[in-house]
């Protein structure tokens, strides 16, 4: 029998994947919404595609706000739609369930894992994609490093999403948490300020947050010389400090 | 041959004991009950058989062969574990039966259990949730079966169902151990049963045992039209099946504002009725009813040793 071959962490992300698109609320918030955002705003708000000299010629469409639409589907993913799931997972004991199996638990945290990285992907090919089809939002100047910047932004989200799952007791605490850290992040990261219009000072502090880092890198790495070491640093430093914590706080019932 | 066997199991958590000192061994094929008030252990008891806690001291053998994963060999259906709401019964299935090496035909199992493939878990009542978790429990055609409080919660038409899966389970061959506070069902699927309280195993025996153990004394309840006479009632005390007989009398206890005899219960064993009915002409006898001790009181008496048996005769004649 192939199937009994398949492996088991594949057969568990193929359940996932279908429950996530049962809820239309996660595909609306992380996919349809940044993309939507990126052309109707992108599309009406004129100033939006005319270029800026203080953009380096470019126009805010390409770079920043772009940037800011992959910033808000990883952002939603990690820290509302992975942890909402984790939790009601604990709380209702479907994990406890799996340990009376022989899989453990933790095959379900990594298909969970595996499912937001990969929707993380389809929302940010749909942006650049339809970005580059209406908007004329030309693809990424290094794309290595966005590539490379995608990924490292991502797993410090979704380790700070594992943080917020592992220290929360319940569904609902979750929930207004992610909701609690989620707008002050995404204004840190220059979503409804941008930071090259933010006080110094502000800036200073959102070059250290997970999002101010995270949004500037992609930035750079769209239209810039690519991003800066600082940025990075501020990642891989967020991403070890959260993975360790959730690593070791994280509790299974 | 024992294919569970529990010794001195001791289970804490800081300085709470959940389990004191357990011990019970489980024949291959049989249902066995492990029964107990809320909080006397059982769960506890169970999750370190299932290998899902750590005994704090004492052992637990499953002699499921050499070199078998234990989960591969025992199914567990615990309390307060559900599913996602959004996942299909099929799906569910299909998904846990390709976590063992050696699985169960899930497409039978669900039929068996009267569950629809394509139903979601939210849609589910409480019996075919139930009945869901007893199929996901025996997906991996285990050897040993351990069931947590089933039938809580369940309607009667819906405790009979799942009733109904746990006797295939058993015909099956699979050994079930069964946690529950329910005597009806007790009686109905267990061929033996321990009793804890307090963390202590205060019996182990057959369901019928436990019964005999508590007394098992059978007694006639009646009320008579005039008090029965002090020689009527000492002749019915000699009688060698009789052991008590009481009679309540109509003011101090009975129907208010009633004139009667009062209601008499004699508590004997044999063939009381007839010895009874050869002293006292049955027609005298009104509301004739027979009790036995339950297996009910059984489980009262031996899980608070403080207190009688609730029938036990406390009022004497005055």
């Amino acid at each position: 029998m192939t199937a009994a071959r398949t492996p088991v962490l594949v057969r568990i992300a193929a359940v996932e994947a279908r429950l996530f698109l049962r809820e239309p609320a996660a595909v609306f918030f992380a996919v349809v919404l940044p993309v939507a955002l990126l052309l109707t705003l992108g599309a009406t708000i004129p100033g939006f595609r005319d270029a800026d000299p203080s953009l380096g010629g470019q126009r805010f469409v390409d770079a920043p706000f772009t940037a800011m639409m992959v910033l808000l589907s990883v952002v939603t993913l990690a820290l509302s739609a992975l942890p909402a799931v984790l939790v009601a997972y604990r709380e209702r004991g479907v994990l406890r369930r799996l340990s009376t199996t022989p899989v453990r638990p933790v095959a379900l945290l990594t298909a969970q894992l595996l499912i937001n990285v990969s929707v993380a992907i389809v929302a940010t090919a749909l942006t650049l994609g339809l970005g580059h089809v209406f908007l004329g939002v030309p693809p990424p100047r290094s794309p290595w490093a966005f590539a490379g910047v995608f990924v490292l932004g991502s797993t410090t989200m979704l380790a700070i999403g594992l943080l917020l799952a592992a220290v929360a007791p319940n569904a609902k605490v979750v929930q207004g948490a992610g909701a609690a850290l989620m707008f002050p992040l995404l204004f840190l990261a220059g979503m409804w300020l941008p930071r090259p219009l933010m006080p110094e000072i502000l800036r200073r502090i959102s070059d250290f947050t997970p999002t101010g880092a995270f949004g500037q890198a992609l930035t750079d790495a769209l239209g810039g010389g690519g991003p800066q070491a600082v940025h990075l640093a501020v990642l891989t430093g967020w991403a070890l400090a959260a993975g360790l914590a959730a690593a070791r706080l994280f509790r299974w019932q | 041959m024992a294919i569970i066997t529990v010794d001195h199991l001791r289970k804490t958590y800081g300085a709470r004991v959940a389990v004191e000192d357990v011990s019970f061994s489980v024949e291959e094929g049989e249902v066995f009950g492990i029964v107990g008030r809320n909080g006397a252990g059982k769960t506890t008891t169970v999750e370190c058989v299932a290998g899902l806690r750590t005994p704090t001291s004492g052992t637990i053998e499953l002699d499921v062969g050499p070199g078998t994963d234990l989960k591969e060999q025992v199914g567990v259906q615990l309390q307060e574990c559900s599913l996602p709401d959004k996942i299909r019964v099929g799906e569910a299935l299909s998904l846990y039966a390709s976590f063992y090496r050696r699985p169960a035909d899930w497409r039978a199992l669900a039929a068996e259990a009267g569950l629809d493939l394509r139903a979601s878990f939210a849609t589910l009542s409480g019996g075919q949730r139930q009945r869901l978790s007893v199929a996901l429990a025996l997906v991996g055609s285990p050897r040993v079966a351990i069931l947590d409080e089933l039938t809580t919660g369940l309607d009667p038409q819906a405790r009979r169902e799942t009733w109904e899966l746990v006797a295939r389970i058993r015909r099956r061959g699979v050994t079930v151990l069964l946690v529950t506070h329910f005597m009806e069902e007790v009686e109905r699927l267990c061929d033996r049963v321990a009793v804890i309280s307090r963390g202590r195993v205060r019996a182990v025996d057959t369901p019928a045992g436990l019964v005999a153990r508590a007394g098992g004394e059978q007694r006639l309840v009646f009320r008579t039209d005039k008090p029965l006479t002090d020689e009527r009632i000492a002749r019915l005390r000699a009688l060698p099946e009789v052991t008590s007989a009481t009679v309540k009398s109509a003011v101090d206890g009975g129907v208010e504002g009633a004139v009667d005899g009062g209601e008499t219960t004699i508590a004997g064993d044999g063939d009381l009725l007839s010895a009874v009915t050869a002293v006292l002409p049955a027609s005298l006898m009104r509301g004739l009813r027979m009790e036995r001790t339950t297996l009910d009181d059984a489980f009262l008496a031996l899980t608070e040793p403080s207190h009688a048996p609730t029938h036990a005769p406390s009022q004497e004649e005055s």
